[in-house]
């Protein structure tokens, strides 16, 4: 016969911290800084499809690290928030803290919750401004709680080790190109050893203040990601010269539907590519039997 | 606020585990924003209104405002929208500078005729709809895809169109797989109907399309459409009361928009002022537009 024994709510809580952190841990990381255009946001992800990086709304961007399917599930209620919102009220009530607020608020309320499993994410909520005083950036984690962040944040595995190669690097108003580089040098000094990430590893979007329409979420994929990478001269003025007419490449519009395909469905639910879907995943996220193993 | 869960995923109240997963929010299943809503609150969308109507019966008696002519002709590598700026209401000229024509997204233009605040809701609510699925769905929808959804709305409105309150929209796009603007149709019941080179809806239809029809080349450039646009325009103001010419008094010019490969664009206003110059000069001397070749 089980004795019902007593567990205090601090050593719950604990075990609870403990199991979501061990597994956001296995992860990689996600990057988010201010730069003289906006806010730019570099997550390591080998994925085309499955995105840890994402647009909610017009001047709100989304960032995620740890479960796949935890965090895809409140992106699209975050996306579904936001569009509910602008419909009924108006484009401009959409903003990042309310947002961020009602994340807090479901996220700690699974956090609480004595029944189920707390979610094994963290996000960032990113919002751009007018002015670069305005930008905000909100990181919330798999308790519900909310900091807002100045300058740069880090989410995901080797947030702690990320964090502090960017405090030393960082620099306030640097151009897109000098802040994606010193973003992925960051990345790359997540463990004992300095890894290069070459543009296939990464996904990177900036929420644009400067382009024209109202939805500033752009991609930036292929050619242009690589040659702001190399560092290569007009790279940057590529950049702005790409906002004035419309951007062609990198837009999330076009680029996607050429080359995320009919694999962009299934990522959402379809079947038919489910093994595909299952490698990525495990690619992505490395999340292996981790739950399998907290619980032993 | 909170009843309406504007502030927060609702569904989430403290202690009723698993609660949030009943929430409307946190329940992952449609794309479509549209379906979303009228699970979330019916109430929300056009064309869920029956219940009000009711008591009335027939025909609507309320003075509501009509928008009035729209006309779309494809050209090579893209197509383009145009609409006159007068909304009416019985036999008054209710405003002078309504814009009916909008971009539905990125890919596509949207022109609306009939009853105007049913049909500026149906298009807030169709351009959400393209956004939503796109981001939810990470892909966007095929040209035909949009121009299916839209027949669904206005399905959806298919009782206010029979009391009356019918919308009959106009779409057209850049269809990014075979590289050419399409034009689509349709009726108040919601049936779709694909066209070939140029269309026009509302009650200045007749004659633009007749305009239209002496006017249209296949071989236009985006500028030899507008101008055609702007001629059919002035000849459905010529004959119908409840299109409105170009206002040259007040600067009211047509809004023109044009989708090709970079996208919708529409017209500036210098542009278009341009045109509509030399459109009505030219009407100056001879007053019936341009004529046709007899044979």
């Amino acid at each position: 016969m089980t004795t019902p024994f007593y567990v205090s709510p601090e050593q719950l809580m604990k075990d609870r911290a403990d199991y979501v952190r061990k597994n956001i841990a296995r992860g990689g990381s996600v990057a988010v800084l201010n730069y003289d255009g906006g806010i730019l946001f570099v997550a390591e992800n080998r994925s085309r499809v499955l995105h840890k990086i994402s647009e909610i709304y017009d001047r709100v961007g989304f960032a995620a690290a740890g479960k796949y399917n935890e965090f895809e599930n409140l992106r699209q209620a975050g996306v579904r928030l936001a569009d509910t919102r602008g419909y009924l009220y108006d484009r401009r009530d959409v903003s990042a803290l309310g947002l961020a607020n009602a994340y807090a608020q479901t996220l700690g309320t699974i956090f609480s919750e004595a029944g189920g499993k707390p979610y094994e994410v963290e996000l960032i909520i990113a919002e751009v401004g007018d002015r670069p005083e305005q930008d905000q950036i909100y990181r919330l984690t798999y308790d519900g709680s909310v900091a807002d962040a100045h300058g740069f944040v880090v989410i995901g595995g080797a947030a702690d080790e990320v964090s502090r190669v960017l405090e030393g690097s960082y620099t306030e108003g640097a151009h897109l190109g000098a802040a994606l580089r010193t973003a992925v040098a960051a990345l790359g000094r997540d463990g004992t050893e300095t890894r290069e990430l070459s543009p296939t590893q990464l996904e990177v979007a900036v929420l644009d203040r400067g382009r024209k329409r109202d939805r500033k979420f752009r991609r930036l994929v292929g050619a242009h990601l690589a040659r702001l990478l190399a560092d290569e001269p007009g790279a940057d003025e590529a950049a702005v010269s790409e906002n004035g007419n419309g951007d062609a490449e990198g837009d999330g519009a076009p680029a996607s539907s050429s080359a995320a395909g009919g694999s962009g469905t299934a990522a959402s639910g379809g079947a038919a590519e489910q093994g595909d879907i299952l490698d990525d995943i495990d690619d992505v996220l490395e999340d292996g039997d981790g739950e399998d193993e907290a619980r032993d | 606020m909170e009843g309406q869960g504007a502030g927060r995923f609702p569904g989430q109240s403290a202690g009723a585990g698993g609660g949030l997963m009943g929430s409307a929010f946190m329940q992952s299943g449609t794309s479509s924003f549209t379906e979303f809503l009228a699970a979330y609150n019916p109430e929300y969308l056009p064309g869920r209104r029956m219940a009000a109507l009711g008591a009335t019966g027939g025909a609507v008696p309320l003075d509501v405002r009509h928008g009035t002519t729209i006309v779309a002709l494809t050209f090579p590598g893209g197509v383009l929208m145009a609409g006159d700026r007068r909304a009416t209401a019985g036999n008054m000229i209710a405003q002078r500078d309504i814009e009916k024509v909008f971009p539905a997204d990125e890919y596509s233009v949207v022109g609306i005729a009939g009853t105007a605040g049913i049909a500026v809701e149906m298009v807030k609510l169709f351009q959400v709809e393209l956004e939503h699925y796109e981001k939810i769905e990470g892909v966007e929808l095929s040209l035909d895809g949009k121009a299916n959804r839209l027949a669904t709305m206005i399905r959806g409105n298919l009782g206010l169109a029979m009391q009356g309150l019918a919308v009959v929209p106009l779409f057209a796009g850049y269809d990014l797989e075979t590289g050419e603007g399409r034009i689509f149709s349709y009726d108040p019941v919601g049936g779709q109907y694909p066209e070939h080179g140029f269309y026009s809806v509302g009650s200045g239809s007749v004659f633009a399309r007749g305009a239209l029809k002496k006017l249209y080349r296949g071989d236009l450039d985006a500028t030899g459409a507008s101008m055609a646009a702007i001629q059919a325009l002035y000849d459905a103001a010529d004959d119908d009361s409840a299109t409105g010419g170009p206002d040259m008094t007040r600067r009211i010019y047509p809004v023109i928009a044009v989708v090709t490969e970079e996208g919708y664009r529409r017209l500036p206003e210098d542009e278009v002022s341009e045109l509509v110059h030399e459109v009505v000069d030219a009407r100056h001397r001879s007053p019936d537009g341009p004529q046709a070749p007899l044979r």
